[in-house]
């Protein structure tokens, strides 16, 4: 019974979609080592996932936010608030534990600053953030009067650039959080509650859950995840610069619901999102080694951006049309 | 060359994913005819319903229309062929006015600019005779839902209707609104329109058909002339046994007062004061509009509170957090299904178990088996149909994700106070003694029941206590043998 039933049926569609991303990426592949000799080289792909292993720690908590129904598009000022903060504690304090902590308390003041604006003024989140997207830069050009702060304590690289039994470090620390989100999202209460709250925010509040208080956690949560990439951002940077990150938020965004998660809320999966944003870097990575200008990266990024959502748009009138067929009445 | 019927299914089949919704069903409507068409909950009803309309292609069987192969595979070609559905859940565009959602498709204009005094002439003139005393150019929106459904009916005829089919029309409309449809029902008769009227509520079905065709489990059972049956007999069709007992209510030994409200007042109540002792179902009876579901939302704090306090077991529940209430042991099961309850793109199990989620959990965990070992004890328990408990809510028909919602609090330990708001709307008559029954048993073991309904038979026979309401207002209250139908709807009007 139970491999005929629609349920199962749908999750072979969503499976399916996942089946063409992983077509996609790999024919990406296929493509660029073709045409770039130095594209499947160990030191090639190590290259792109550590480059990857920032948007995908980031990612995650934009995944977080888009299955709840909601955005955050201030993550691109934060890497470069972020990167301010630490390396101006690193290079005051010489450690870099406190220089971590400084991030992390960036991190959590910017997302406790949207969700409360969110929750609690009740303002879309779309427009929340793009207004604290220009506060955030705003106040990293101000402090660092729109010059780079250089690193001082060279031990800071390592984060970056170091290795672990010859994996990046940033890649052994996203492939954890990838792992322990996975977990958190399909297999506890707080998973299931951002799903049943992206869903159906009225019918979550009226089931009893903390609707608020749960959006809320999720964007210190976020806040917190985007600003790691941002720590690591400011060690490979060797710098807290205060032009870091411009752009990312397209590209996260993007990459995210190119694999699949919803901007309506509720849909979506972190497999997904992992493949979107892997397909995302490939690209990139792609486009380097074949010394295209950087002005077409651009382009394509643009162009990756309309298809994403166009692939949303699709999908949610492919969802409304079945719960067309199905709904009562 | 007109055949005899303006449309006949025969030997129809339509199969979903583990589910054989309809087998070999026919049904046959005559010009100025109205046939009803009842069964169960998931019996293949709406099924049957978007076949006609081309929502949905049938397996095998034939299809006819005034004799000839229908040949309908879109909801559009269905239009085009005269065939127009009412469904319970409208389909009107909220932000536009009356006489834009009657003629949206088919603007009367020259070389393309709108004659708009022709479109409000015409609407009005429509309007009118379904007995809708509105301004034309008035947002749908801001109608309450009987009146957007006279919209639609309009609608159906400035479309030149031949086929009107109305699913569940009465489920949200209150007496007179129902007679007001009745009326419009016999004159679009008069008319020669066929008419396929769904409908759990018997009374109204013998009073309006002119045949009756009854399913059971996508089966065809029979087609009768309505004056040839009971009430009791159409039950037994549609269940397949006798159904002796409807209203099983025995009042227990009321216990503690569990839940008190006093004084409760927010933008749509004023100043409600009421308690309910555990073993006791309460009802609130009242038109649509009386402020129940307002007060109901007030109660689990899900809407502002302007005065008031709400205390069970002697602690006060919070103004403003739903997740508090329902640890204390508050679940309220919405009159809204679809938006106010299910989570459509979710499965039965994860929409069941969305609010004791806490019962499964081990350390971190949420423990599968053991949810869905309970899951399926519900399901088993309450006869909720479906093929599995993966299957999305959306899927099922609407009895049963009634049922799915009503599960979602009864699996809760420590429920003390249920609210239900319209508990059987929708709702078959073998289900609905499966509901009151299951209610019943559980008054017996000290829960306490606030039950919100318009259907007065419910209310007089299953409450032991009943308040009545009127523009937000308490008006009265009666106790259990003290009030009757007449009573109840003097202190409501
Ligand atoms: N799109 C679908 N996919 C899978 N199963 C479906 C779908 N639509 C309906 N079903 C199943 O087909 C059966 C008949 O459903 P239908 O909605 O026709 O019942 P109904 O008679 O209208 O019931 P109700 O009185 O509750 O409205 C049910 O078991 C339902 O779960
Ligand atoms: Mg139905």
């Amino acid at each position: 019974m139970e491999k005929t039933s629609k349920g199962h049926f749908f999750k072979s569609i969503t499976r399916f979609e996942q089946a063409a991303l992983v077509i996609a990426l790999l024919a990406i592949c296929i493509v660029f080592s073709i045409l770039s000799s130095s594209f499947m080289t160990v030191l090639n792909i190590t290259n792109v996932l550590r480059q990857v292993s920032l948007m995908v720690i980031a990612g995650i908590g934009m995944v977080l936010l888009l299955l709840l129904g909601e955005i955050d598009i201030s993550v691109g000022s934060l890497q470069a608030a972020v990167g301010i903060a630490s390396v101006t504690v690193l290079n005051a304090t010489g450690s870099i534990i406190l220089a971590l902590l400084a991030a992390l308390a960036t991190g959590v003041v910017s997302g406790l600053l949207n969700g409360i604006i969110v929750t609690k003024g009740g303002v879309n989140s779309f427009i929340a953030t793009l207004g604290t997207m220009a506060i955030i830069r705003g106040i990293g050009m101000v402090v660092t009067k729109a010059v780079s702060i250089p690193v001082r304590v060279p031990e800071f690289a390592e984060i970056g650039a170091g290795q672990l039994f010859g994996i990046p470090v940033p890649v052994i620390i996203s492939a954890a959080l990838v792992i322990f989100f996975y977990f958190v999202l399909n297999h506890t209460i707080f998973g299931r509650q951002i799903y049943a709250i992206g869903g159906n925010s009225e019918a979550a509040k009226l089931a009893g859950l903390p609707v608020q208080k749960i959006k809320l956690q999720v964007f210190v949560l976020a806040g917190v995840l985007f600003a790691l990439s941002a720590f690591i951002l400011a060690s490979r940077l060797d710098a807290g610069q205060p032009i870091a990150g411009q752009g990312f938020e397209m590209q996260v965004i993007a990459a995210v619901i190119l694999g699949g998660v919803s901007m309506s809320g509720g849909n979506g999966t972190l497999s997904g999102a992992l493949l979107g944003m892997l397909i995302l870097g490939v690209i990139q990575n792609g486009l380097v080694l074949l010394n295209v200008s950087s002005f077409y990266h651009d382009i394509v990024r643009g162009a990756v951006i309309i298809l994403a959502v166009y692939l949303d748009e699709r999908r949610k009138k492919n969802a409304a049309k079945q719960l067309l067929r199905s709904s009562n009445k | 060359m007109e055949g005899e019927f303006l449309l006949e299914v025969k030997g129809v089949h339509k199969h979903f994913p583990g589910v054989h919704a309809l087998n070999g069903v026919n049904f046959q409507l005559r010009r100025g005819e109205v046939h009803a068409l009842v069964g169960e909950n998931g019996a293949g009803k709406s099924t049957l319903i978007k076949i006609i309309s081309g929502v949905h292609n049938i397996d095998n069987g034939e299809y006819l229309i005034e004799g000839k192969p229908a040949n309908i595979r879109t909801p559009h070609e269905a239009i085009e062929k005269g065939i127009s559905v009412i469904y319970q859940e409208l389909t009107l565009i909220p932000h536009m006015s009356i006489a834009e959602n009657i003629f949206f498709s088919h603007l009367p204009n020259t070389r393309g600019k709108v004659n708009w005094k022709e479109v409000y002439e015409k609407t009005r003139e429509l309007m009118s005779y379904v007995g809708l005393d509105e301004n034309p150019r008035t947002k749908v929106g801001y109608l309450p839902v009987a009146k957007q459904q006279l919209v639609e009916i309009i609608k159906a005829l400035s479309a030149n209707a031949k086929i009107i089919i109305m699913d569940e029309p009465t489920s949200a409309l209150s007496n007179n609104e129902i007679e007001n449809l009745c009326r419009i029902i016999k004159e679009l008769k008069s008319k020669g329109i066929g008419i396929i009227y769904i409908s759990h509520k018997l009374d109204e079905i013998l009073e309006l058909s002119d045949r009756i065709t009854v399913l059971r489990d996508g089966q065809y059972i029979d087609t009768v002339e309505t004056a040839d049956v009971t009430q009791d007999k159409l039950v037994s069709m549609m269940v397949g046994r006798e159904l002796k007992d409807m209203y099983p209510r025995q009042a227990c030994e009321p216990g503690e007062v569990v839940l008190e409200v006093k004084g409760l007042t927010t933008e749509k109540v004023y100043d409600v004061s009421f308690n309910v002792r555990a073993g006791e179902i309460v009802g609130f009876s009242g038109l649509m509009g009386a402020g129940r579901t307002e007060l109901a939302r007030a109660i689990i704090g899900a809407d502002k509170r302007i005065s008031g306090q709400v205390i069970v077991n002697g602690k006060a529940v919070p103004a403003d957090a739903t997740d508090k209430a329902l640890e204390m042991g508050i679940g309220y099961v919405p009159e809204d299904r679809k938006n106010h309850g299910i989570f459509a793109q979710c499965c039965i199990r994860k929409n069941m178990t969305i609010s004791a989620l806490k019962q499964f959990k081990n350390t971190v965990k949420i423990n599968r088996s053991n949810e869905t070992l309970s899951v399926n004890k519900m399901v088993e328990d309450l006869h909720i149909k479906t093929p599995s408990i993966e299957q999305l809510i959306s899927k099922l028909s609407g009895g049963n994700q009634q049922k799915v919602i009503l599960a979602r609090f009864l699996m809760m330990n420590g429920i003390k106070v249920l609210i239900i708001d319209e508990p059987t709307r929708g709702i078959d008559v073998g289900a609905k003694a499966e509901i009151y029954n299951i209610l019943d048993q559980l008054t017996h073991q000290g829960l306490a029941v606030v039950m919100i309904s318009s259907e007065m038979p419910e209310i007089l026979s299953m409450c032991d206590r009943i308040y009545v309401m009127k523009k937000g207002r308490v008006t009265a209250e009666f106790k259990r043998g003290e009030a009757t139908q007449e009573k109840l709807l003097s202190k409501a009007i």
